[in-house]
């Protein structure tokens, strides 16, 4: 049945992001989960200058997402704290990440699902708590 | 924050699953801030925070990050289910809800409305010095799946809750996690007054397949959310392949 619209319906199948050895180059996977942190190319504390930069404009909204990024952030927690619709923060994030002014960490999953060892890590830890 | 006001499942609707800038508007006074006019959002002003993590202090390395799905009907206890175990006072995303996502909707009308925004609410959970469990809320109806083909990426699985009085509401969930492949449990929440109901029947009463565990909890009590997880994650350790 149901030729669902489920775009993974089935995640077990191929998967694209497979193919590149879990190393996507350009276009980065900006789950909810994903850690992002500020970069600072410079050696200064990105937003540190009042006002104006030496590098390319940056719009309020990823200004505000890099200093948020000075602290490891995932992007829902971006998104929650500077109040701001998840698909606007992952598109922002993107730009950013392309001006080197922050990085995107891979998640240890990718898009498949969690590994043995790592679900059998969470479980000893949910266990201990 | 008012948090503590919002624990409580009744107030679920208000706090995790309301459909902003459409009727229920009104049920949001009182314990969330309600939503804010996107104009006016003050950059910088930064939504409550809470203190660093030790992992969050430093940006050349990351933690492993995985995630739960929380999912069931309205009012059926998620946000509290992830703020029984949350190390953070559980935050609030929200994603837009296009036009075309809402010609699925079959549960409730919505006419002639241009996009609306849907919140989901999400706690985490630092089990290790490298490994950080993100729990998500979102809610079950079937109008918000569009969410969920992105929120289970990478999932472990997920936690579908369940209230003994209103079982039909945890259908579409249970649907689509089956349909998914995603590991799943079922969570039967304890609400006040409600009968209990031994696990078998709700088995039967939700046609779960013999693997899928039903755990009876309480949303509010964090030792048996935690088991609830243990009981996800033994079931996703089941469905590997060997």
């Amino acid at each position: 049945m149901t030729g669902t619209t489920t775009a993974c319906g089935k995640p077990a199948r191929v998967r694209p992001y497979s193919l590149t050895g879990g190393r996507p180059r350009r276009c980065r996977l900006l789950l909810v989960e994903t850690f992002v942190a500020a970069l600072d190319a410079d050696g200064t504390a990105p937003g540190s200058g009042p006002g104006a930069g030496s590098r390319p404009r940056i719009p309020p909204e990823g200004r505000a997402i890099v200093d948020l990024c000075h602290r490891l952030r995932s992007v829902a927690e971006i998104a929650a704290l500077l109040r701001m619709p998840l698909g606007a923060v992952r598109v922002l994030l993107l730009e950013l990440a392309e001006q080197g002014r922050v990085r995107v960490f891979d998640t240890a999953h990718g898009t498949g699902r969690p590994d043995r060892a790592l679900l059998e890590r969470v479980q000893g830890a949910l266990r201990r708590l | 924050m008012h948090s503590a006001d919002c624990e409580s499942a009744d107030r679920e609707s208000v706090y995790g699953e309301s459909v902003y800038g459409e009727s229920v508007d009104g049920e949001s006074a009182g314990c969330e801030e309600g939503p804010e006019p996107r104009g006016a959002v003050t950059l910088g002003a930064v939504a409550a925070d809470d203190a660093p993590r030790p992992w969050q202090t430093d940006r050349i390395r990351a933690p492993h990050a995985t995630k739960i799905v929380v999912a069931g009907g309205f009012g059926v206890g998620k946000t509290t289910f992830v703020g029984s175990v949350s190390e953070i006072t559980p935050l609030r995303t929200e994603a837009l809800m296009t036009a075309a996502a809402r010609d699925v909707d079959d549960t409730r009308a919505t006419p002639a409305k241009r996009t609306t925004t849907v919140a989901m609410d999400f706690g985490r959970l630092t089990l290790d010095a490298d490994l950080v469990l993100y729990l998500f809320g979102t809610p079950g109806q079937k109008r918000f799946w569009f969410m969920w083909d992105d929120l289970v990426r990478g999932a472990i699985g997920a936690v579908v809750l369940a209230d003994t009085r209103r079982l039909a509401e945890s259908f579409p969930a249970l649907d689509y996690f089956e349909t998914a492949g995603l590991p799943y449990v079922v969570g039967v929440n304890h609400f006040e007054g409600a009968d209990r109901h031994a696990p078998e029947a709700v088995r039967e009463a939700l046609a779960l397949p013999p693997p899928v565990p039903v755990v009876p909890m309480d949303a509010r009590k964090r030792i048996t959310v935690v088991d609830t997880l243990l009981a996800l994650v033994g079931r996703a350790l089941d469905t590997l392949p060997e």
